[in-house]
């Protein structure tokens, strides 16, 4: 069952041979179709394709205030390119958008495994129960999860301080989490992986539910160990969903924009800025639009990687474009 | 194998089990428990888990803030215009890839795929420029139009899929018997359609109504055409400390949406929502 595509589409009752003429609208120098398509391709030029134009365009331009004023922008070449690439900060930046990126797709793979392998082994009111939970956390918005975030870890009446003070951990009384750059980092991360793990048990689980019973059994007659079942049976057979959900998770990473705006702002310091925090603060708030459309062409670059990865997995795993 | 040791060796399983419950829903729990706890319990020492008393106070002062109504209104409005939009302009796109032949559709599905996968944060300094350029900052329609472009590749994709599952011998069928092209499909697909129609803009609609980055660049001057998730996430700054009436906001705001995923979970697990939805 394909995970990252809500059906499996199947061509019902379409022989590929189908006599031209016999349908209305079949031939293929029909306008009909092009008619159809042409508002969401519209709609795909204008603000997708020509906005991505546009940032390449700025990035190599001397693009200020002053030319978002007056519109009359000069060409430099690659000279945003490598202003940014001489910058330390702009390595630090890139440094950490890996850290926290690997960080966070370890924890959610590995977490997301675990809790897929055991909803799969619960009976069906557990299993029920677990689904729902996961359902209400990963239908929580992102604005309001990060929020309840800030409120649980509140300095002086956050109920993590509280329980970890009544814990026996008086250096927790009062620890302002958000002051720190490696406290914050790991709040985010936690949230992060809180809101990420749902989707990815959820369709791991789902994946697990299509491996036959009968593998299990004969595996086990065998003799084989949990760990050795794993290993050599289940994780073959999850592998192309698994390789989806990882890319998926990867490239999701970025989103978390949003939640390290709301919560951080990419401080203190720098300590939670990644790429394209770095990229919306270069832009929007020191107005330097030029460096800021290179530093997210550069993310782009990034991640396009991640995202041949990702459909190459997703065609071989099923033909459907055809 | 006996019946106790079965129920021994399912201890660890069934504590995994708790635990997982227990961490999923806690931070929504005590969003809703905060909202509903008086101040003086919110602010004290001994955190409780279960508020003593009740009040509403807090929901009625997120209720009476500033502009609450125009901010729910506002997200109203984009989020129904841009599911609508993408829903007509999907309706058609998808009619095309699954039922009719022409030359181009494998390459129009691979950018729909890659549009779907695009990372939506990247272009909105371009974004931000362009309406600028054209005269398109602070106005509600701008949000409309890009939230209608986050939410088309998927309503496409899923769109197709269920088109997919439905015979086209029907339409067919109606033809025969003297129904237009057009007229068989909307007499006879649409309304086996229509759950497909239902849940995939429920889904478009939450896409739309959590979306923050662009609604909080976009929206600068013209404080009154604000939507609802750049208001709670400013709402410490209006409200201070008074995490109550922040947490009575995030309730309301997220309601909406816990509601919805609830009565779509069927679609939810069984990955209908993967890759558009993600919370």
């Amino acid at each position: 069952m394909p995970a990252v595509r809500e059906r499996p589409a199947p061509r019902v009752h379409r022989p590929p041979t189908t006599p031209p003429g016999r349908r209305p609208g079949r031939s293929p120098h029909d306008l009909w179709p092009y008619a159809l398509i042409a508002p969401a391709i519209g709609g795909m030029l204008y603000l997708l394709v020509y906005p991505l134009v546009r940032a390449v365009v700025i990035s190599l331009q001397d693009f200020r205030l002053r030319q978002l004023i007056s519109g009359d922008a000069e060409f430099v070449g690659l000279r945003n390119y490598r202003t940014l690439l001489s910058d330390p900060r702009f390595w630090e930046v890139t440094g950490r958008t890996f850290v926290f990126m690997a960080v966070n797709v370890v924890l959610i793979m590995v977490v997301s495994t675990l809790v897929a392998l055991m909803t799969e082994r619960l009976r069906r009111v557990g299993r029920t129960v677990v689904l729902c939970a996961l359902v209400l956390a990963w239908a929580m918005p992102v604005v309001a999860a990060t929020t309840v975030f800030q409120w649980l870890f509140h300095s002086e009446f956050g109920i993590v301080n509280q329980s970890l003070t009544a814990l026996g951990f008086g250096s927790f009384d009062r620890y302002p989490w958000f002051a720190n750059g490696t406290a914050s980092f790991t709040i985010l991360v936690l949230l992060i992986v809180w809101q990420s793990v749902p989707f990815a048990a959820v369709t791991l689980y789902s994946a697990l539910t299509t491996v036959p019973a009968e593998l299990y059994e004969s595996a086990r007659l065998d003799g084989a160990s949990a760990s050795r079942i794993f290993r050599s049976l289940t994780f073959p057979m999850l592998r192309p969903i698994f390789m989806l959900v990882l890319s998926l998770e990867v490239i999701w990473t970025f989103k978390a924009f949003v939640q390290i705006w709301v919560m951080t702002r990419g401080g203190p310091g720098d300590a939670t800025t990644i790429l394209p925090v770095y990229a919306v603060q270069t832009a929007l708030s020191s107005q330097r639009y030029d460096l800021g459309s290179a530093a997210s062409m550069i993310t782009v670059v990034l991640m396009s990687g991640v995202l041949v990865l990702y459909f190459r997995q997703m065609f071989r795993q099923e033909d459907d474009l055809r | 194998m006996t019946l106790p040791s079965r129920r021994v060796r399912r201890i660890p399983l069934n504590a995994a089990a708790v635990v997982t419950v227990v961490v999923c829903l806690f931070p929504v729990y005590w969003m809703v428990s905060t909202a509903f706890k008086p101040s003086r319990d919110i602010q004290s020492a001994e955190p409780r888990l279960v508020p003593y008393t009740w009040t509403l106070d807090h929901f009625r002062r997120a209720v009476q803030a500033d502009g609450f109504e125009l901010f729910w209104r506002n997200s109203i409005l984009v989020t129904l215009g841009a599911v609508l939009l993408s829903l007509v302009v999907a309706l058609g796109a998808s009619f095309a890839v699954a039922r009719l032949r022409w030359r181009g559709r494998r390459q129009f599905m691979l950018l729909v795929f890659v549009a779907q996968m695009a990372p939506w944060e990247s272009p909105i300094i371009p974004v931000y420029i362009i309406s600028r350029d054209t005269d398109m900052l602070d106005r509600l329609p701008t949000l409309t139009l890009v939230y209608f472009m986050i939410t088309l590749p998927f309503t496409i994709v899923v769109l197709r899929g269920f088109l997919a599952t439905i015979p086209p011998e029907l339409e067919e069928a109606a033809q025969v018997d003297g129904c237009t092209r057009t007229g068989a499909f909307v007499k006879v697909a649409l309304p086996l359609l229509a759950p497909g129609l239902m849940a995939t803009s429920l889904f478009g609609f939450i896409t739309a109504w959590n979306e923050f980055a662009y609604a909080n660049f976009l929206i600068i001057k013209q404080q009154d055409n604000r939507t609802l998730p750049v208001w709670l996430s400013s709402f410490q700054n209006t409200f201070g400390t008074d995490w109550g009436a922040t947490m009575a906001a995030s309730t309301l705001f997220a309601l909406p949406a816990l509601v919805i995923f609830l009565l779509l979970q069927r679609h939810v697990t069984s990955g209908f929502a993967a890759g558009a939805v993600k919370g």
